[in-house]
C-alpha cells in the first residue's frame, strides 16, 4: 500500500552511499598511515607542531584525527546539504514512505565501528609514547603548584641529601628551588635531547600544568604526585599557564619553560647546587649567556635572562 | 501488505466528555485532509471546568500540561538570565585586560552561567517542560502517572532555581568554583562564604525534582499507554524520554549524594574530598586523607550521563520534526531506538574521559568507550539524513532549527571524537577548544533542537501559531551568531587560551578571535530578542493554529489545541508509530518492515525522477 508516486521519489541514494563511504574510509586509512610516516609535511591544522617528542607524537595523532574528521564530517555534511537542496518540496506529491533498508543500516553501523577501531589503535600507540616514563631520566624536576604560582625543584649537590625533591626523606634545604614572584613568572629550565621527568603535585587546590607548545597538560592535584616526561627537541623559550580553575587569580598563573642544551643545563645545575650548598637561601639565576630563541617569547611578564627569585 | 484495518474505527478509551459548555476551538485553516481527527464534535473543554482559574490554577494544578508550561516558562526565563551573563563574560574577554568585571565577579558569572544553563535550563526545559507536556499526549494518556509528585517536582525546581539565584545576594557573592565545583577549591577553606552553600542546596532541591520527574516519566510510559500503543509504536521522542528518565535515576542520586558529602566537608568537619587537616609528608598523603579525585569521579559519574540526559530529549525532538516536514516516516525507527539505548548504556562508562589529564585513570578503557559512542550517534545521523532523503522537505521554522542542530551537532561531534583520544585531550584540555566543543554540542541540542521543539509544539500548547517570518529571522541570526561565536574559540584554544580566565596576555594574538566571538554572541542575543517579539505578537494578535497545522504524525496532533483537560475524548486506531498520519493519509502508510527486497529492488532500478 504505497503511494502512487513512490517509484519516482528516490533515484537510488541507497546503494551508492555505502560504497562511497568505504572508499572514503580506505582513503582516510591510507592518508592516516602516510601521515604517521611523514607527518611533518602535513599541515598542523592550527595546532603547535610540538616542541617535544611527546608533543610531536600528539601532533601527528591530531593530524590523523583532523583528516579523518574532515573526511567523515565532510561526507556527512555533503549528505545533509544534498538532502536539503535536492528534496525541497516541489509538489504535493506523496513521497515514498520508506522506513527501513537493512543493508544500508548494517553498513552505517559497521563502517563507523571500523573507523573507531582504527582511531583507537593509533590513539593507544600515541598514548603509550606520550605517557612513557623511562626508569632513568636525565633529569628529575619536582613541580609544586600553589595558589597562584609555581615552584620548580631540582636535586641538590651529590651528598646533600636531596637526590630527589619529591622524596619524603629529601633534605629540602639543600634542593635547588626556583619560584616566581608577583612581578616575575618562574622559569623551569630543562635540557634538550634527553628525557626529563616531571613529578607534579599541588600544595592546595587543583591546578593545570599546561605548556601549549608542548601539546601537553596535566592536573596538579593535592593528595598524589603524577609523573610524566618531556624530551625537548630543540632549545627555546616557551610559555606555560594554569588551565584548571584555581580561584581568584587563576588568570595570572603563568610560568616559562627554558630549554637549553644538555651541557648548558649541567653547568647551570652544578653552579646552582654549589650556590645552595654555600647559602641555603640562594636565589637561582637563569643559565648565563644562553639565548634559547627569543622568537618564542610571548608572555609580557616573561623574565628573559633576568634574575629568578627563589626561597 | 499492511496491517492497518478499518481506519474509521474510532476507539473510545475514555469516559464520555463531562457535561459543560464547549469551548469554541479555532479550527484548522489548512486544506482538507491535513487536519487532525475530523471528529464530529470535538468535545474539548479547558481545565477551567476542573478547578480554579487564573493564578490559582497555576499554583495548584496537577495537570501535566499546566506543570509542563510552568516548567518551560521558568526554564526559558532562566535561559535568558544565563544568556545575559554570557554577554557580560564575552564583553569582559573582548579586550585582554578589561576592567568591566573583577576577577571575582567574572568567576561568579561563569559559574552561574554554566549552572543555570546546564542544571536549570537544558534539563528542566526538556524533561520537565516539553516531556511533561508532550509525553502523556503522545501515548494517549490523560496525565502523568503521579500528578501530585509531578507538581512537587516543579515546585522543588522553582525553589531550587530561586535559591541558586539568591547566591548573588549573599555576603561574599555567588558560588565561584565553576559549575563542576572541583574539590578542594569548593571546600570551606578555599571557597568560604554562603554562596557555595546556597549553590549546593539549590542543586539538592533541583536534583530531587529531577529524580521525581524521572520516576514519573518512566512510570507513565510503562503503564499509561493507550490501547494499541505498543512499545515499538511509541514516537521516538517518547522513547528518548523513557531512556532519559532511566538515566536520570542512574545519575542524579549520585550527584545529590556527592553534594551532601561536599556540604559535610564544608560544615561538619569531614574531609571526604579534601586533604587539609590530614597528615601530609611533602604534599603526599600520609594518613587520614580524603581524596579530591573522588569528587571528580562522583561528579562525572553523574556528569556524563547528564550530558546525554541533556542530549537525548533533543535528539527526540529532531526525530519528531524531521519526518513531519519531510512527509516521511522516521528512517530506521528500530535502529534509532537501539542506538538511543546504546548511547545510554555507554554513557555510564565514559565519565573518566573528563579526567584524562589527572594521570590517575585507565586511559585506553575510557578512550575506547568514548570513541564507541560515535557509532550509535552516527547511526542517528544517518537515520535523520535517511528520513529527509527522498522526502518533500518544507522549511518551516522548526525544520530550520533542526537543520541548524544537525550542522552544529556534526561539528561538536567530530571535535568530540578528537577529545576522546587522550593525547589530543592532553593538548586541548581546559582550553577554549573544549569550550567551543561543548558549546557546539549543547547549543546544538538544547538551543537549536530545543527551540525547534518549542516552535513545533507551540501551536499545540496555545492553539495559535508563531509568526514564521520572525521565526526565520530568529533562526538565521542564531545560526550566523552561533558559528561566529564558537569557531574562533576552537582556533584560540589551539593557540593555548585556557578556559575560565578573565584576562589574557596582550601579545599572543588572541584578541581578534575573542572580538569575533563577542560579536557572534551579541548576534545570538538579537535573535532571542526577536523570539520575545514573536511571542508578544502571538499573544497580541493570535493566528489560530487548528488541531494539526503541520500535518504531523503522532497522537498529540489528533486532539484539540490546546488539548482538553484529560487530553482526549477520542483516539484514532493506533496501528503504527504514526496514528494521526495513518488516520489522515490511509493511502500513504509506511512501507512495512520486512519489505526490504522490494525496497532494495526499487532502489536499484534508478528510475529517473518523474
Amino acid at each position: 500500500m504505497t503511494s502512487p508516486s513512490a517509484e519516482s521519489a528516490d533515484p537510488s541514494p541507497l546503494d551508492g552511499a555505502p560504497r562511497r563511504r568505504s572508499r572514503w574510509l580506505a582513503a582516510a586509512a591510507v592518508v592516516g598511515g602516510a601521515l604517521l610516516l611523514a607527518g611533518c609535511k602535513v599541515p598542523n591544522f592550527g595546532e603547535y607542531p610540538g616542541a617535544t617528542t611527546q608533543g610531536r607524537t600528539e601532533n601527528h595523532l591530531w593530524q590523523l584525527f583532523f583528516i579523518a574528521g574532515l573526511v567523515v564530517g565532510g561526507f556527512v555534511f555533503l549528505l545533509i546539504l544534498w538532502a536539503i537542496f535536492r528534496y525541497r518540496r516541489k509538489s504535493e506529491e506523496m513521497p515514498r514512505q520508506t522506513q527501513y533498508h537493512t543493508l544500508l543500516e548494517v553498513v552505517y553501523t559497521v563502517v563507523p565501528i571500523i573507523i573507531v577501531l582504527v582511531l583507537f589503535v593509533f590513539t593507544v600507540l600515541a598514548e603509550n609514547n606520550v605517557d612513557a616514563t623511562p626508569a632513568r631520566p636525565a633529569a628529575t624536576i619536582t613541580v609544586n603548584a600553589f595558589q597562584w604560582g609555581w615552584e620548580f625543584e631540582y636535586p641538590g649537590a651529590p651528598g646533600s641529601g636531596c637526590a630527589n625533591p619529591s622524596s619524603p626523606t629529601a633534605n629540602q634545604n639543600r634542593c635547588v628551588k626556583v619560584i616566581g614572584q608577583t612581578t616575575q613568572d618562574p622559569t623551569m629550565v630543562i635540557p634538550t635531547g634527553s628525557e626529563v621527568q616531571i613529578n607534579l603535585r599541588s600544595l592546595d587546590v587543583l591546578h593545570g600544568f599546561y605548556v601549549p607548545e608542548f601539546n601537553f597538560s596535566r592536573y596538579a592535584s593535592p593528595g598524589y604526585t603524577t609523573s610524566f616526561d618531556f624530551n625537548a627537541l630543540h632549545t627555546g623559550d616557551f610559555r606555560g599557564q594554569c588551565t584548571q580553575l584555581c580561584g581568584l587569580y587563576h588568570s595570572l598563573m603563568f610560568f616559562n619553560v627554558k630549554v637549553v642544551t644538555r651541557g648548558q643545563f649541567t653547568v647551570w645545575l652544578h653552579t646552582e647546587q654549589a650556590a645552595v650548598e654555600a647559602n641555603p637561601s640562594h636565589n637561582p639565576k637563569l643559565p648565563s649567556g644562553v639565548n634559547g630563541g627569543a622568537a618564542n617569547t610571548n608572555s609580557p611578564s616573561n623574565n628573559q635572562g633576568g634574575d629568578l627569585s627563589g626561597d | 501488505m499492511t496491517d492497518v484495518t478499518d481506519v474509521t474505527d474510532v476507539t473510545d478509551v475514555l469516559a464520555p466528555p463531562a457535561p459543560g459548555h464547549d469551548v469554541e476551538l479555532p479550527q484548522t485553516h489548512l486544506p482538507a485532509g491535513t487536519g487532525g481527527g475530523h471528529l464530529d464534535e470535538p468535545h474539548g473543554h479547558g481545565h477551567e471546568d476542573h478547578g480554579p482559574t487564573g493564578i490559582l490554577k497555576w499554583l495548584t494544578s496537577t495537570d501535566h500540561k499546566v506543570i509542563g508550561l510552568s516548567y518551560m516558562i521558568t526554564s526559558i526565563v532562566l535561559f535568558y538570565f544565563a544568556g545575559i551573563m554570557a554577554l557580560f563574560i564575552r564583553l569582559q574577554l573582548t579586550t585582554p585586560h578589561s576592567s568591566l568585571l573583577t576577577f571575582g565577579q567574572y568567576n561568579e558569572l561563569f559559574t552561574m552561567h554554566g549552572s543555570l544553563m546546564l542544571y536549570l535550563f537544558a534539563g528542566p526545559f526538556a524533561f520537565g517542560g516539553l516531556a511533561n507536556y508532550v509525553v502523556p499526549l503522545q501515548i494517549g494518556a490523560p496525565d502523568m502517572a503521579f500528578p501530585r509528585l509531578n507538581a512537587l517536582s516543579y515546585w522543588l525546581y522553582l525553589t531550587g532555581s530561586i535559591t541558586m539565584l539568591l547566591g548573588f545576594l549573599v555576603a561574599g557573592g555567588a558560588a565561584s568554583f565553576g559549575w563542576v565545583a572541583y574539590a578542594p577549591l569548593s571546600s570551606a577553606a578555599s571557597s568560604p562564604g554562603i554562596g557555595g552553600d546556597v549553590w549546593i542546596m539549590a542543586l539538592v532541591l533541583t536534583g530531587f525534582s529531577a529524580i521525581f520527574t524521572g520516576v514519573n516519566l518512566v512510570a507513565t510510559i510503562f503503564y499509561l499507554r493507550a490501547p494499541g500503543m505498543t512499545m515499538f509504536r511509541m514516537p521516538i521522542f517518547t522513547w528518548n524520554m523513557l531512556v532519559t528518565g532511566i538515566l536520570i535515576l542512574i545519575a542524579f542520586p549520585v550527584l545529590t549524594g556527592a553534594l551532601v558529602m561536599l556540604f559535610c566537608d564544608r560544615h561538619f568537619g569531614t574531609h571526604i574530598f579534601t586533604v587539609t587537616g590530614c597528615h601530609l609528608v611533602n604534599g603526599a598523603p600520609y594518613s587520614g586523607c580524603g581524596s579530591p579525585l573522588l569528587w571528580q569521579n562522583l561528579f562525572w559519574f553523574f556528569g556524563h550521563p547528564e550530558v546525554y540526559i541533556l542530549a537525548l530529549p533533543f535528539f527526540g525532538i529532531v526525530t519528531e520534526v524531521l519526518p513531519v516536514f519531510s512527509r516521511k516516516p522516521v528512517f530506521g525507527y528500530k535502529g534509532m531506538v537501539f542506538a538511543t539505548m546504546a548511547i545510554a548504556a555507554l554513557s555510564t562508562g565514559v565519565w573518566a574521559h573528563h579526567m584524562f589529564t589527572t594521570g590517575a585513570v585507565l586511559l585506553p578503557f575510557f578512550s575506547f568507550l568514548s570513541l564507541l559512542i560515535a557509532v550509535p550517534t552516527g547511526i542517528k545521523f544517518f537515520n535523520w539524513i535517511g528520513t529527509m532523503w527522498g522526502g518533500q522537505l518544507v522549511f518551516t521554522t522548526p525544520m530550520l532549527f533542526c537543520i541548524g542542530f544537525l550542522l552544529a551537532f556534526l561539528m561538536g561531534g567530530v571535535t568530540g571524537i578528537m577529545l576522546a583520544s587522550p593525547p589530543i585531550d592532553f593538548a586541548t584540555h581546559d582550553t577554549y577548544f573544549v569550550v567551543a566543543h561543548f558549546h557546539q554540542v549543547l547549543v546544538g541540542t538544547a538551543v537549536f533542537a530545543g527551540f525547534a521543539g518549542f516552535y513545533y509544539w507551540y501551536p499545540k500548547m496555545f492553539g495559535r501559531m508563531l509568526n514564521d517570518t520572525l521565526g526565520k529571522w530568529h533562526f538565521w541570526l542564531l545560526f550566523v551568531g552561533f558559528w561566529l561565536t564558537f569557531m574562533p574559540q576552537y582556533i584560540v584554544g589551539l593557540k593555548g587560551m585556557p578556559r575560565r580566565v578573565a584576562s589574557y596576555p596582550t601579545d599572543l594574538g588572541w584578541q581578534i578571535y575573542n572580538e569575533l566571538s563577542t560579536i557572534g554572541a551579541f548576534i545570538i542575543a538579537v535573535s532571542f530578542a526577536i523570539m520575545l517579539w514573536n511571542l508578544w505578537q502571538s499573544w497580541r494578535k493570535p493566528i489560530p493554529a487548528g488541531n494539526n497545522p503541520w500535518d504531523a504524525h503522532t497522537l498529540e496532533w489528533f486532539t484539540t489545541s490546546p488539548p482538553p483537560h484529560h487530553n482526549y475524548t477520542h483516539l484514532p486506531p493506533i496501528r503504527s508509530e504514526r496514528p494521526t498520519w495513518d488516520y489522515n493519509h490511509p493511502d500513504a502508510l509506511a512501507v512495512p518492515h520486512g519489505v526490504v527486497a522490494e525496497a532494495a529492488a526499487h532502489a536499484r532500478k534508478k528510475e529517473p525522477v518523474a
